[in-house]
């Protein structure tokens, strides 16, 4: 699957959370027009299952979660397709966690807790790359 | 025990999670100790057990009535049991994870295990216990903080 480049072409976002409350913020609050949700999931397993189904070109992903981990999660998505772009949105503030994410394929790291403003901008800045 | 640094970082933590997610500051008084082994629990409790380079656990404990409110000023609408839950896990999980920028990544967080309604479940591993109290609103809670 390619990801659309340069363009205002829609782009499916799936979210990956255990918390019910964090995914549906992050649904509610994202106001990048060219990311349509296609999907959510609360661990890690789910989000490959749903990965497979849905094709999303961008994901956010949490890290601390039940049955698979967001790293793992990450190395998984990336191998099924190379192209996603993967913003990982985690409590876990230690520079090693975040540069780990980034070489198992993360594009970007946002730090909970976040605010509207500081999960846009986090979106538009990995779009750059889409 | 806890270093004075080391206890701050967790004072940091609960203050910008109040800042941040309920765009209100809350207040944090002394940090106390407890040495009986019972720190005490509000209505509902997320518990992070800890394990790596430190071994114990760091809880967030908090009343209904401000985990509700708190709801409210994230534009949740649902505040259900579930949801109220969710909340004071994924606080208690927060805190604790932004303390790793301090402790480093041997500070190794478990998903979030949630007591609600039976305060007396909840129970440290250790006799020592820091407590910090947190106020926010008309509300209180306590952040606990029970590490080997």
């Amino acid at each position: 699957m390619n990801v659309p480049s340069r363009s205002q072409t829609p782009l499916k976002l799936m979210i990956v959370d255990d918390s019910n409350i964090i995914r549906r913020r992050i649904e509610r609050s994202q106001q990048i027009d060219r990311l349509e949700v296609v999907g959510s999931a609360s661990n890690g397993r789910q989000a490959v299952e749903l990965f497979h189904r849905t094709r999303p070109d961008v994901v956010t992903m949490d890290l601390t979660m039940p049955e698979m981990d967001g790293i793992e999660c990450v190395q998984e998505l990336v191998a099924i397709n190379s192209k996603v772009l993967i913003l990982v949105v985690s409590a876990l503030a230690d520079k090693a966690t975040a540069v780990e994410a980034i070489e198992k394929g993360a594009n970007g790291f946002l730090c909970k807790p976040f605010t509207d403003r500081q999960l846009n901008d986090a979106l538009q800045e990995l779009l750059l790359d889409a | 025990m806890l270093k004075e640094a080391e206890i701050r970082t967790f004072i940091e933590g609960a203050t910008r999670y109040f800042e941040v997610s309920a765009q209100q500051g809350a207040s944090v008084g002394s940090p106390y100790l407890v040495t009986d082994g019972n720190p005490g629990a509000y209505d509902y409790t997320g518990v992070i057990g800890i394990s790596g380079a430190r071994k114990g656990i760091v809880y967030f404990s908090a009343p209904r009535g401000m985990l509700t409110v708190l709801l409210m000023r994230m534009q949740e609408t649902d505040t259900s049991d579930e949801n109220i839950k969710d909340l004071v896990g994924e606080v208690a999980n927060t805190i604790s994870g932004n303390a790793r920028k301090d402790f480093g990544r041997n500070f190794i967080l478990s998903v979030p295990t949630i007591v609600g309604h039976d305060m007396e479940k909840v129970t440290a591993p250790y006799a020592k216990s820091y407590v910090i109290p947190i106020n926010w609103r008309t509300h209180s809670a306590k952040l606990v903080v029970c590490l080997e």
